[in-house]
């Protein structure tokens, strides 16, 4: 049976991980590869590295930090945050990602979705929506949810799966960093449109929550960062929670 | 060579000395494959036309995305292919890789696979009906019908990470099998000849341990 993937976002800035990282026994804290390495020990089942910098000195610090994870774990890598162009995105896989992750760059040019999946395969196009109840609908935002677009999230999805994602990333703006829960109603609603795999983010704060959007949220995978790095919970016990309530995961 | 008759090798004891041909048709990119080699103490290059085959102690082809581009194995590769194969040298096809190993598949049916494996890969819609999604994209679970080199010392239900729409029947020589709507080949082997559907190169310890089994026969 296929697995609900657990996976672990790393923040990066300047090719350190900037959000809390609180691993017992982990000397450089905000080392990406370390950091990496013991998600891979944990269990993980997938790798985000989230890079906000975005200026040309950044890319080659970016390339850097890429290749150092990638040379410490065998597992699916996606790289997001400042990937705007086809070069950008080039450099990304060149340097060891297996994805990119597409938000921002995707609104104001949805040709490149089609651009990169015709050169990579669409399951290396991943767009990133992040999204945000409106009345009865979820409407998209863009620059790290700074921006309105007049788009809806689960028209939009639909969209880029037309021009060749291979993967949603779907980041409830109402409860990212809030720990009550994913939106598993928005998270069904986008995943019931589409027909390729829905990965829910924003709102995790206790291991019931992965349980409930696995379930109600028919979500496929399920991103976390700060639950893993500040309560100092662990994904293999997170794992071994999900087994005890049948829900299929790697282990 | 059957099973059970050569004595399984350990990759370490080549260290530095396998060298393989990662065939390059453009289907997406190399890098993971070659760090995953680099890991197994194998030397990965990419021959720039077929007759750079001859050095290589094992090949492989791997690929993500549409068989359409296996296209760009020409007869002049597909001949020196088999010729290698023809004189022992081992042979891995990964993901559409795998799929090139069989006769077609119906995502191009006008171009044609190697036929080492007999029949034709499908897409998944075609069997699970909208239940479930395609592609399928994650970890699942290996189940072996038999004992092969290629899977030896990987344990029934071990997971693998897989990335695919189309898949290829299970036949006489599949090694694993993958459930997803349907039961098809996540690994095939026969004699030199083996493939993957998974990507070994993105599935751990696991995958590395089958990378490792396969090169113990690169020499």
């Amino acid at each position: 049976m296929l697995s609900k993937r657990i996976i672990a976002c790393l923040d990066v800035r300047d090719g350190k991980v900037v959000k809390g990282v609180n691993f017992e026994g982990l000397r450089d804290a905000g080392d990406p590869a370390a950091l990496a390495k013991r998600y891979n020990v944990e269990g993980i089942d997938e790798i985000v590295i989230l890079d906000v910098t975005a200026t040309l000195e950044s890319r080659q610090a970016r390339a850097h930090t890429i290749a150092a994870v990638a040379h410490e774990i065998f597992l699916p890598l996606c790289v997001g945050g400042g990937i705007r162009t086809e070069d950008d995105a080039a450099a990304a896989i060149e340097a060891g990602a297996d994805k990119v992750s597409l938000n921002t760059a995707a609104l104001n040019n949805p040709d490149l979705i089609t651009t990169l999946a015709k050169r990579y395969g669409s399951q290396a196009v991943i767009i990133a929506v992040d999204a945000k109840r409106e009345g009865d609908r979820f409407a998209v935002y863009a620059r790290s949810g700074q921006a309105g677009t007049n788009r809806d999230a689960i028209e939009w999805a639909r969209e880029a799966t037309d021009r060749g994602a291979g993967e949603i990333l779907l980041t409830s703006i109402d409860r990212d960093g809030t720990k009550i829960g994913f939106d598993c109603e928005m998270t069904a609603a986008v995943s019931d449109a589409v027909n390729i795999p829905v990965i829910a983010s924003g709102g995790a704060g206790t291991f019931e929550h992965f349980a409930e959007v696995f379930g109600a949220g028919h979500a496929d995978a399920a991103l976390a960062a700060s639950i893993f790095h500040f309560q100092e919970r662990s994904v293999r016990e997170l794992k071994a929670f999900l087994a005890e309530r049948n829900v299929p995961i790697r282990r | 060579m059957l099973e059970g008759q050569a004595p399984f090798e350990d990759a370490s004891e080549h260290k530095g000395f396998v060298v393989i041909a990662l065939v390059d048709y453009g289907a997406g990119n190399l890098t993971s494959v070659r760090k995953a080699l680099a890991a197994i103490g194998a030397h990965a290059w990419t021959p720039t036309v077929a007759g750079e085959l001859g050095r290589a102690h094992g090949i492989i082809v791997p690929g993500v995305g549409h068989f359409d581009s296996t296209r760009a194995l020409t007869t002049e590769w597909r001949t020196a292919i088999r010729t290698m194969v023809d004189d022992g040298v081992p042979l891995l096809g990964i993901c559409v890789g795998l799929q090139w190993l069989f006769e077609g598949s119906t995502e191009a049916p006008d171009v044609e696979g190697l036929s080492l494996f007999k029949g034709t890969c499908h897409i998944f819609t075609e069997h699970v009906n909208g239940r479930l999604k395609v592609p399928h994209v994650g970890w699942n679970s290996l189940s072996m019908p038999r004992q092969t080199r290629l899977m030896a010392g990987v344990k029934e239900g071990s997971q693998v990470y897989f990335t695919h729409s189309y898949a290829a029947p299970v036949v006489d020589d599949t090694a694993a099998t993958c459930d997803y709507g349907v039961r098809f080949s996540a690994a095939v082997e026969r004699g030199n000849v083996a493939g993957v559907q998974f990507h070994p190169e993105k599935s751990g310890d696991v995958g590395l341990r089958i990378l490792s089994n396969w090169i113990a026969d690169a020499v």
